[in-house]
C-alpha cells in the first residue's frame, strides 16, 4: 500500500485536511476553541516542557490504514545528524527529562542509533515509540532489544488487539505474528517483567471508528490473552483515540463515518482530560528541525506560534515554555472520555 | 427519515424522554448507569450480554449502541456473533420448547 503521499492523494495536503476539519458548523458540533472558551481553559498554555518528542522521520517499513503521519516504505523524510545535533544542544543544560523518539519506524533513520547513545550519555530517558515488526523485518534490527536493553530505553509499541484479524486489518498482512515475535524477543532480553526496570508498554488503537474503552480493562484482558497464548508479558496498556488526520481521516471520510465519529469526540469532551492534554508538557520537533506542540500538529502543517521560535535551531525553552498552543477541531480526539496522550488515557 | 418509524438520530435523543417525565426517567437512567458498571461482570461482558438482548427483542437502538459498545469494551466480532447466537438460540430454543406442549396435548386427545 502506498502513502496518500505516494498515491499523491488530495488528503496529503495538510490544507485539504484542515478544511475539512474546520467546517464543524455542517456537523453542528461546537468549536474546540469555544469548548476550551466554556470551562476557562483558553487560550490552552504550556505548563512547562517535560517531554520532547522527536519525530526522526516519516519512513516506515509498515503502511498502517490508521497512521496519522501517513508513514510507509515511500516515505524519504528523515532527519539529519546536524538537526539531531541540534535536539541534543537544545536540552543538554535543561529539566527536560524524557526524550520521545517516534516516526515513522524511527531505527529505520541511519543516525538512529548514535542519537539515541548522545541521549543516553546525557542521562535523559529515552522512549521509543517501536512497531515491533522492525526488530523482525532485517537482521539488522535483530539487535535491536539488546542495544535497547543496553540504554534501558522504554519501549512503547502499538499492538491494536490480542489477535491477529484486528491487528492486520490495521497495520497490514502477517504484522500480529511479527510483533508477537518481537515481543518474545523483547521479553526474552528482561522487558516487561513486573521486577525489571526494562518497560515495555503497549498502546491500544481503536481499529475503526470507535473510542477506546476503559484502559484499565483493556490491559487486563491483553495481559491475560498474551500471557495465555503466547507467554508475553508487558507493563501497561495505553489506550489511545485516534485523531481525525491523514489516513485516519481519509478512512473516516471514504467509510461515511466521518460526521458521527467528530460528534461522537465532541460529545464526550471531557473537562479534566482538557487540563491535562500532553501538549501542554510536550514539544514535537519534526524531522526538519521545525517545532510543534504534538505530534498531531505536526502532521496538520501547525507549527508553534505566538512569538515562540518555529525551529529547534532557535529554540528557547523559557518562551516555549510559556507558549500558547495551538489547537484545532482534531483536538477533541484528546479530550473525549477518559483523554488520550501518547502516554495514554488522562482522566 | 420521514416515513420510517426509527431514526438513527434518536438514539441520542434517548435523554430527552425525561422531558414528560423527569422524576422516572432520572430514576431510570441512574439505576441504567449503574447497571452498566463494572461489577462482579466485567463492562464488556455487560454490553455482550446487552448485544445480545438487543437482538433477542430486536431493538436497532440498541443493536447500534452495543455493536459499538462492545468493540469499544475490547470484544472483538467472533465473540460478538457468538452473543448474537446465543440469543437465537434462546430464541429458537423457547419455540421449540414449547414443542413439548404441543406433544402433551396431542397425546392428550389423540388414541
Amino acid at each position: 500500500m502506498k502513502s496518500l503521499n505516494g498515491q499523491k492523494h488530495e488528503l496529503a495536503a495538510v490544507q485539504r485536511q484542515l478544511d475539512i476539519l474546520s467546517d464543524h458548523q455542517s456537523i453542528g458540533i461546537d468549536s474546540f476553541e469555544n469548548k476550551l472558551q466554556q470551562i476557562d481553559l483558553f487560550p490552552l498554555k504550556s505548563t512547562g516542557i517535560e517531554i520532547f518528542q522527536v519525530n526522526v522521520g516519516k519512513m516506515c517499513n509498515q503502511t498502517c490504514k490508521h497512521c496519522h503521519v501517513d508513514a510507509g516504505p515511500d516515505r524519504k523524510e528523515i532527519m539529519t545528524r546536524d538537526t539531531m545535533q541540534q535536539c541534543l544542544e537544545a536540552i543538554r543544560d535543561t529539566d527536560i527529562h524524557t526524550v520521545d523518539l517516534t516516526g515513522g519506524a524511527p531505527e529505520m533513520n541511519p543516525d538512529f542509533r548514535w542519537f539515541v547513545e548522545e541521549l543516553s550519555a546525557m542521562g535523559k530517558h529515552i522512549m521509543v515509540r517501536c512497531n515491533l515488526t522492525i526488530i523482525v523485518a532485517n537482521p539488522k534490527y535483530h539487535d535491536l532489544p539488546e542495544f535497547f536493553r543496553k540504554h534501558k530505553v522504554e519501549v512503547i509499541s502499538s499492538l491494536p488487539y490480542f489477535s491477529a484479524r484486528r491487528t492486520d486489518a490495521q497495520r497490514g498482512e502477517g504484522v500480529f505474528e511479527k510483533s508477537i515475535k518481537a515481543l518474545k524477543m523483547l521479553n526474552e532480553v528482561g522487558y516487561g517483567t513486573d521486577d525489571s526496570d526494562l518497560m515495555l508498554n503497549l498502546v491500544y488503537n481503536p481499529t475503526g471508528a470507535f473510542m477506546p474503552g476503559s484502559q484499565e480493562g483493556l490491559e487486563k484482558e491483553f495481559k491475560q490473552k498474551l500471557q495465555e497464548g503466547y507467554e508475553i508479558t508487558f507493563n501497561n496498556l495505553y489506550t489511545i483515540t485516534n485523531l481525525p488526520i491523514s489516513r485516519f481521516l481519509d478512512y473516516l471520510v471514504v467509510s461515511g463515518n466521518y460526521n458521527e465519529y467528530m460528534e461522537k469526540l465532541a460529545d464526550a469532551f471531557n473537562p479534566t482530560a482538557a487540563q491535562g492534554v500532553m501538549c501542554r508538557n510536550t514539544l514535537s520537533v519534526g524531522w526538519d528541525g521545525h517545532l510543534f506542540d504534538c505530534d498531531f500538529n505536526q502532521m496538520l502543517g501547525l507549527r508553534v506560534n505566538h512569538g515562540s521560535p518555529t525551529h529547534i535551531k532557535d529554540f528557547n525553552l523559557k518562551q516555549l515554555n510559556t507558549r500558547e498552543v495551538i489547537i484545532n477541531q482534531h483536538c477533541f480526539g484528546c479530550t473525549a472520555g477518559a483523554g488520550s496522550s501518547c502516554g495514554g488515557a488522562t482522566a | 427519515m420521514d416515513k420510517t418509524y426509527y431514526d438513527p438520530a434518536d438514539l441520542k435523543k434517548f435523554g430527552n424522554v425525561a422531558e414528560f417525565s423527569p422524576d422516572l426517567a432520572k430514576k431510570f437512567f441512574d439505576y441504567y448507569g449503574d447497571v452498566f458498571k463494572e461489577g462482579a461482570l466485567t463492562a464488556r461482558e455487560k454490553s455482550l450480554i446487552a448485544l445480545a438482548v438487543a437482538h433477542a427483542i430486536q431493538c436497532p437502538y440498541c443493536i447500534d449502541a452495543y455493536t459499538s459498545g462492545s468493540l469499544e469494551k475490547g470484544a472483538d466480532e467472533e465473540q460478538m456473533m457468538e452473543a448474537i447466537h446465543v440469543s437465537a438460540a434462546i430464541r429458537g430454543g423457547a419455540s421449540l420448547v414449547h414443542g413439548v406442549q404441543m406433544m402433551n396435548k396431542v397425546k392428550e386427545i389423540t388414541m
